[in-house]
């Protein structure tokens, strides 16, 4: 069932709990709370302050390097043999990822707060990097949370928040992954919640971290609108991001929301292939449970414990998902869906190969499903594929994969 | 009355302060948790705090979380806690036994279904860490149907009208937690911890019991003096973790530990 979304249902959510549907909320421990409910009333506040608006665009411009391009891929268009494929290159930002949208917004926040020391997890690196650059920029103590199995696979980003001047913490609890980085970061900020902010990466967490997320990277989206317009004429057909915990795809698809004849498609992390349980893809294959502060489409087993995944990227490798796609998928607003680890090293190559854009192995997810999906449309119609960050972090792994040791 | 109300009335018209361990269920071994919890009695138990293990327990320090690792590893679900429970009524009647743990694995059972299920068994009340009074809603009445009693948490950073609005939610007793850090992370304040409970008592006419850093019967006792009643979780949990492999010397352990504690709590007595 797809509900026909208007501009004032989107302006009412998530409601004043945080809610987005049955979805999101705020499930934390009392020691937070205080702490979440002054976040989000200066947030709301800071969203109408104009002087808080034009230094985070002014950053986003002269720091970040936006608007980023939106290319239209040629070559790959012709590969797939259907709708025009447009690029949206967050790749191109300072940085090499969406990250850095909402890590400028959020380090800002911290700082019209007073608070000077940050927290952040990170997955494949993304985040802790963008966070680690913002911290270095504004003179802030930067901790990051990374799993111990991720510390091990994204190497070349840790060194760089270290390099950055970050602290990394390996977290070797559970399955020493994301979901246990983000874990120990909450057990951090309980510990410290006087004098540090939370630099949560993607659109999960308890409210208002969806929210202003969201509103950051939807930075993205508007840009897409824009240039469609300039370039094309019309709004594309249809949009595809990868998705993890979600931060790229609600950025790209939320300005959007209202437009119907726009497709949404959100691209899980199919690991070894849904049927085998080795996935990272709660909105394909998991339920609603509750999880780091929210109520959510997560990985779990009939008892209530969240599931281990699997995916080749580390940015993927989460149970949970904002719950903002919850309710998007439950609303049938958008669509989700996975590829497998194998098909989206098939994308990787392909994109290095026919563009010569090396994405990360995050968005290679999308481009394999943006690809398959043009393939099947109209030459007329357009997609845009956000291509979320750039493959560099990744060339260890793809190596490894090849057998080559570099 | 509640069994809860119940012992904390009865302690406080002695002039006595509760003590309330606190053990995950399933930890070392799910065949000794009922064991485990008569222990706690003999040792001097009012209330058992009884955890329900979680894969990612996020208030939890590491010795819980590796006693919820220990669990889990043997499979220990939510309605095996609860078959503890009710294993543990054959013999007990009078213990009040509080359900401590995280949402998702009510959420996965059903609110409903859990809370018929908790009261079956013979559970007394339940302590979810992260559900806050206002996410609440559904949970509040199925629980005050069956009669249990929901115990939320107060943190130094609740403010006065948070701990009006949450004591108004709970029943049974309201569980403030000493410090700002995970469990078993922090030496307490007793002076601070002190002030804060003494202003809680001004909000709110429910019993307070203290947990979060006590380790040992002088911190027990400072406590007690203040609070209605002390929870002691992961000196214990760390306890049967050093004594994983070994019942007896487990036993005696315990033993070892809350007795001094209960020993300076009663010495409060007037």
């Amino acid at each position: 069932m797809s509900v026909k979304l208007t501009e004032e249902m989107l302006k009412a959510l998530p409601d004043a709990r945080g809610h987005f549907g049955a979805f999101g909320g705020r499930f934390v421990s009392e020691t937070l709370m205080d702490s979440l409910m002054t976040l989000e009333k200066e947030y709301l506040r800071l969203k109408e302050d104009p002087e808080f608006q034009a230094t985070f665009d002014s950053d986003l411009a002269d720091y970040v390097g936006r608007p980023s391009p939106l290319y239209f891929a040629e070559r790959l268009t012709r590969e797939a043999g259907g709708a025009q494929i447009w690029l949206k290159r967050e790749d191109l930002n300072h940085t090499g990822a969406h990250k850095v949208n909402n890590t400028i917004g959020q380090a800002l926040l911290a700082s019209f707060l007073g608070k000077k020391r940050i927290i952040a997890e990170t997955g494949a690196g993304q985040h802790g990097v963008a966070t680690a650059t913002v911290c270095a920029r504004l003179g802030l103590e930067c901790h990051v949370f990374m799993g111990a199995e991720d510390v091990k696979r994204q190497s070349l980003n840790v060194y760089r928040m270290k390099l950055l001047g970050a602290t990394v913490h390996a977290v070797q609890s559970g399955t020493k992954t994301l979901k246990d980085a983000m874990n120990d970061a909450m057990r951090d900020w309980v510990a410290n919640v006087d004098d540090t902010f939370y630099i949560i990466g993607t659109v999960a967490g308890p409210h208002p971290y969806p929210l202003l997320v969201r509103d950051f990277q939807s930075v993205i989206g508007r840009e897409i609108r824009k240039q469609a317009m300039e370039k094309v004429g019309k709004l594309p057909d249809a949009l595809v991001a990868c998705v993890g915990g979600g931060s790229n795809a609600i950025g790209m698809f939320y300005p959007f929301l209202a437009d119907e004849s726009v497709e949404l498609y959100g691209v899980e992390a199919g690991g070894l292939g849904i049927e085998t349980g080795q996935h990272a893809a709660p909105l394909c294959a998991g339920r609603p449970g509750v999880l780091h502060g929210n109520r959510t489409y997560l990985m779990e087993d009939e008892n209530g414990q969240i599931a281990g995944t699997h995916s080749v990227s580390a940015g993927l490798d989460y149970p949970g998902v904002g719950p903002e796609h919850a309710w998007l998928k439950d609303i049938g607003r958008a669509n989700y869906v996975s590829v497998t680890d194998d098909e989206a090293l098939d994308g990787f190559r392909k994109l290095t190969r026919v563009e010569g854009i090396m994405p990360a192995l995050e968005t290679a997810h999308a481009v394999a499903y943006g690809v398959k999906l043009a393939s099947t449309m109209d030459k007329d119609q357009m997609l845009v594929i956000n291509i979320s960050g750039r493959g560099d972090k990744d060339i260890h792994t793809i190596a490894q994969l090849d057998g080559i040791e570099i | 009355m509640s069994r809860i109300e119940g012992v904390l009335k009865a302690l406080k018209e002695q002039g006595r302060k509760a003590l309330i361990p606190y053990i995950t269920a399933g930890d070392p071994h799910p065949d000794q948790t009922v064991s485990l919890m008569h222990a706690l009695v003999s040792a001097g138990a009012d209330i058992i705090e009884l955890g329900v293990p979680f894969s990612d327990p996020m208030a939890d320090g590491p010795v819980i979380q590796l006693a919820c690792e220990r669990a889990l590893k043997h499979g220990t679900s939510l309605r095996q806690v609860m078959a503890m429970v009710k294993e543990f009524r054959k013999t007990d009647p009078d213990t009040p036994v509080v359900l401590m743990g995280y949402l998702n694995p009510m959420e996965a059972m059903g609110y409903e279904a859990f809370a018929d299920a908790a009261a079956d068994a013979g559970v007394d009340g339940v302590l979810t860490v992260d559900l806050p009074p206002e996410e609440a809603d559904q949970v509040a009445p199925l629980f005050a149907d069956r009669h249990l009693d929901p115990i939320f948490l107060l943190a130094p950073t609740t403010t006065d009208d948070r701990i009006k609005a949450i004591s108004e939610h709970s029943s049974g007793y309201v569980y403030y937690v000493s410090i700002k850090g995970v469990t078993g992370s922090a030496t307490i304040d007793v002076d601070e911890v002190a002030k804060k409970v003494a202003h809680v008592h001004e909000l709110t006419a429910l019993p307070v019991g203290v947990g979060f850093g006590i380790r040992d019967a002088e911190t027990a006792a400072a406590v007690g003096r203040v609070s209605d009643g002390v929870i002691v979780g992961s000196v214990l949990v760390d306890t049967i973790a050093r004594h994983q492999t070994d019942p007896d010397a487990l036993r005696n352990a315990l033993t070892d530990l809350l007795h001094p504690m209960r020993e300076a709590l009663d010495s409060l007595a007037h």
